[in-house]
């Protein structure tokens, strides 16, 4: 199985060691890996602010890079719902499809294509909040939604329960947006930050140490809300966790 | 399935608020903190929601009442949610009854039109707020009335009908507590359900001072009301004709059904021999088999309680009086037209989008500057004035708790980011957007114009890549902290520790 590996242009420039461990998470359990080194972005800054037509050709780079593989895998699900859900600024051809049905985020890859079982180096004795990326969580569905009726599950949960000596907190609003919002994070300043310091005051009060999720621009902004805010919390990527980082 | 599936609910260090399910107390307050006010109109311009928001939110106990108070709205509704084991199913029945009306719109109309006119209501027309106004006061002026009571209606908001009556000697009263509080402090409603629910008691303390003359530094729940209640009982007993709106429009028996938790619609009804409803034309539901599946989704969404105080049915008037209906267009049936826009006109009100929405719940209804705030408002506002409310489509984090809870499955937030690909193609989009995101686009089309954009290692620029911050408006470092550039960016590590793949895939 050949797997295309995708890191996000933050965390790219700002959490290099979230693709380390994703690539290594990944090699751990005998994937062929290749990380296309002409890559940049999903085009999801464009296409969010409306501008599809400015994200056509972020969108062909992206397919160009990464149609030879079976599998995209990226420890993102927001860009993950870009490409599968919303990459329509460009001709919907064979390569275009085969790489939007293809690309996963990592925690559904491990959980429902890998069907991983066990991370036996993993371990984690802290108190950790899960946060899950509201395109992750709405668009993707990976995980059940309070405002839903449906059957409860969590797949990042389901992965980190594997991992010995973890605990989680409860948040009292555990769906609510953390305010990010990719570029409303920059063009609605004032809620967006708002948002992150409740996000973070949640955090604080449900007694965790650390704050993990899927995707790294919620985290991003919660950690530059809670550093502001003096507020003594880490945040990690899953795949760090998962990979075996011990804190 | 149990009746609380998710644990979160039955967390101990959930707040809950300690009140009655449809009442709307605001939390305690010790000091007066002067309420903020909502968006600043400047003609046609854009409306700028969040420089209202950031108003709200620096009045910090407003924005802390505001948020606890529409959460825990939240919170009833999941738990009513969860009561009901079909509930994602009548969700769909919902949505699909609306659908299917709407898709025969013309067909229902005139079968209530027939049928309405048979039960001896008279039934009018107005293609626009300006006619339903000139209809409301020709009748009016044919009995000669000049106080009028009415019950809350978005549409009538939509109209300026108050503006309208005043400028034409008709008195009107507001019989809705919420409704009536912003009415004589000479405000818009904030919420479609809960009109005041913006404003701390001391807010409508001072209100009520000046315009009722009840005591400024009293502001008890009880005793506000009470002032309300004596100084507007003897007007509702002596008005000379009554408006309500409608929630829901039955085409089989020609009937309307109105539903409020205060009976105020009621006593709009029935004082006065004189009553005149005003209903936009989507409220049509082909039966009353179909009606229970919206009462049972109307409150528990709207309020979380099972259901409204009274479920009022309307079917004609009473002996010697007399009973109109206008039925509105006002923009529906372009809006039914609009291939992506259409299912907006599913909506029936009850306001759980703006109570989940997090957004709306930090900014207060009046930011949006428009007559639907929130969600649902982002989405309908545009088609009124496509201009004036451009920004209010990025007011939105697109985090799609809202679609979740709608009761009638209206899918808002892509309807949210259609309007922003709508507004940006039809050049309805603010400047410094489109530059950022022609740059970005260019910029990230091309590997080695990116790569030499980061703001690498231990350069100056430690902060945002070049073309985030084009606009030279660094927001991000505001509030929050700037996330600090490693040593080296996830590429530079791999090209040097992997450096056989990296020629692998070269050659």
């Amino acid at each position: 199985m050949k797997v295309g590996l995708f890191i996000p242009c933050y965390v790219d420039m700002f959490h290099p060691e979230t693709g380390i461990a994703t690539l290594e998470l990944l090699e751990r359990f005998g994937m062929s890996v290749e990380y296309p080194v002409d890559q940049t972005c999903c085009g999801q800054p464009m296409t969010n602010t409306g501008c599809e037509r400015e994200a056509a050709k972020t969108e062909e780079l992206f397919v160009r890079n990464f149609e030879k593989y079976d599998y995209i895998v990226t420890p993102s699900g927001s860009c993950t719902n870009q490409v599968r859900n919303n990459m329509t600024a460009i001709d919907q051809t064979d390569a275009v499809k085969h790489v939007r049905s293809r690309t996963y985020e990592l925690v559904e890859f491990l959980h429902d294509v890998l069907k991983v079982d066990a991370f036996p180096w993993a371990e984690f004795p802290h108190r950790v909040a899960l946060h899950n990326n509201c395109n992750t969580l709405r668009n993707l569905r990976i995980a059940s939604m309070t405002e839903r009726r449906e059957e409860p599950f969590s797949k990042p949960k389901a992965l980190l329960k594997m991992v010995k000596g973890i605990e989680f907190t409860d948040l009292t609003r555990p769906d609510e947006c953390c305010g990010f919002g990719g570029t409303f994070s920059v063009f609605e300043e004032g809620v967006s930050a708002k948002m992150g310091q409740d996000k973070v005051t949640d955090q604080l009060k449900s007694g965790a140490e650390y704050v993990t999720s899927s995707d790294s621009s919620c985290m991003m902004h919660q950690e530059g809300c809670a550093r502001r805010m003096g507020a003594n919390l880490k945040y990690i990527h899953i795949a760090q966790i998962l990979n075996g980082a011990r804190a | 399935m149990t009746a609380e599936l998710h644990e979160e609910l039955t967390d101990p260090h959930a707040e809950q608020l300690d009140h009655g399910g449809a009442s709307s107390q605001p939390l305690k307050s010790r000091i007066s903190e002067p309420q903020p006010r909502g968006a600043k109109i400047r003609g046609n311009r854009p409306v700028d929601q969040s420089e209202a928001a950031n108003r709200f939110m620096a009045a910090t106990e407003h924005e802390a009442m505001h948020d606890a108070r529409l959460w825990d709205l939240r919170q009833k509704r999941d738990k009513e949610m969860h009561g009901i084991e079909e509930w994602e199913e009548l969700r769909d029945l919902a949505s699909g009854i609306k659908e299917h009306t709407l898709s025969k719109l013309d067909y229902y109309l005139e079968l209530f039109e027939k049928n309405a006119t048979a039960n001896g209501i008279k039934v009018h027309w107005a293609k626009d707020g300006a006619e339903h106004n000139a209809i409301v006061l020709e009748i009016l002026r044919s009995k000669g009335v000049e106080l009028l009571i009415k019950s809350k209606s978005m549409l009538t908001e939509e109209c300026g009908f108050r503006e309208f009556m005043a400028h034409n000697n008709v008195e009107v009263i507001e019989t809705d507590l919420g409704e009536r509080i912003q009415q004589l402090d000479d405000e818009a409603p904030s919420h479609v359900v809960v009109p005041a629910v913006h404003k701390l008691r001391t807010d409508v303390a001072s209100v009520f001072a000046k315009t009722i003359g009840s005591d400024p530094d009293n502001a008890d729940a009880r005793y506000l009301t009470e002032c309300q209640r004596e100084a507007t009982r003897p007007l509702i007993l002596s008005a000379q004709a009554g408006m309500t709106g409608g929630n829901f429009v039955v085409a089989e028996t020609g009937t309307f059904v109105v539903c409020t938790n205060e009976g105020n619609a009621d006593l709009s009804a029935n004082t006065p021999p004189l009553h005149i409803a005003s209903i936009g034309i989507e409220k049509l539901i082909p039966g009353l088999n179909e009606l229970p599946v919206f009462i049972r989704l109307l409150s528990r969404s709207a309020l979380g309680s099972p259901i409204t105080q009274y479920t009022s049915h309307f079917r004609g008037p009473r002996e010697g009086g007399e009973m109109h209906v206008v039925l509105v267009d006002n923009g529906r049936s372009e809006r039914l037209g609009m291939e992506k826009f259409w299912p907006g006109l599913k909506c029936i009100r009850c306001g759980a989008c703006m109570n989940t929405c997090p957004v709306f719940r930090r900014s207060g209804g009046l930011s949006y500057g428009a007559t639907y705030a929130g969600p649902i408002g982002l989405i309908i506002d545009p088609t009124f004035n496509v201009h004036k409310y451009r920004n209010l489509p990025y007011s939105s984090t697109m985090n799609g708790s809202c679609t979740n809870v709608c009761p009638v499955k209206i899918n808002i937030h892509e309807q949210i980011a259609d309007w922003r690909k709508t507004l940006a193609g039809e050049g309805e989009i603010s400047p410094v957007k489109k530059v950022m995101m022609k740059a970005a686009g260019e910029v990230l089309a091309s590997p080695m114009v990116y790569r030499a954009s980061l703001p690498l290692g231990r350069s100056a620029l430690r902060h945002l890549p070049h073309f985030m911050l084009y606009n030279k408006l660094n927001t991000w470092g505001r509030k929050r902290d700037v996330p600090e550039t490693p040593k080296q960016t996830f590429n530079e590590w791999y090209r040097k520790n992997r450096k056989s793949q990296v020629e692998g895939e070269k050659s």
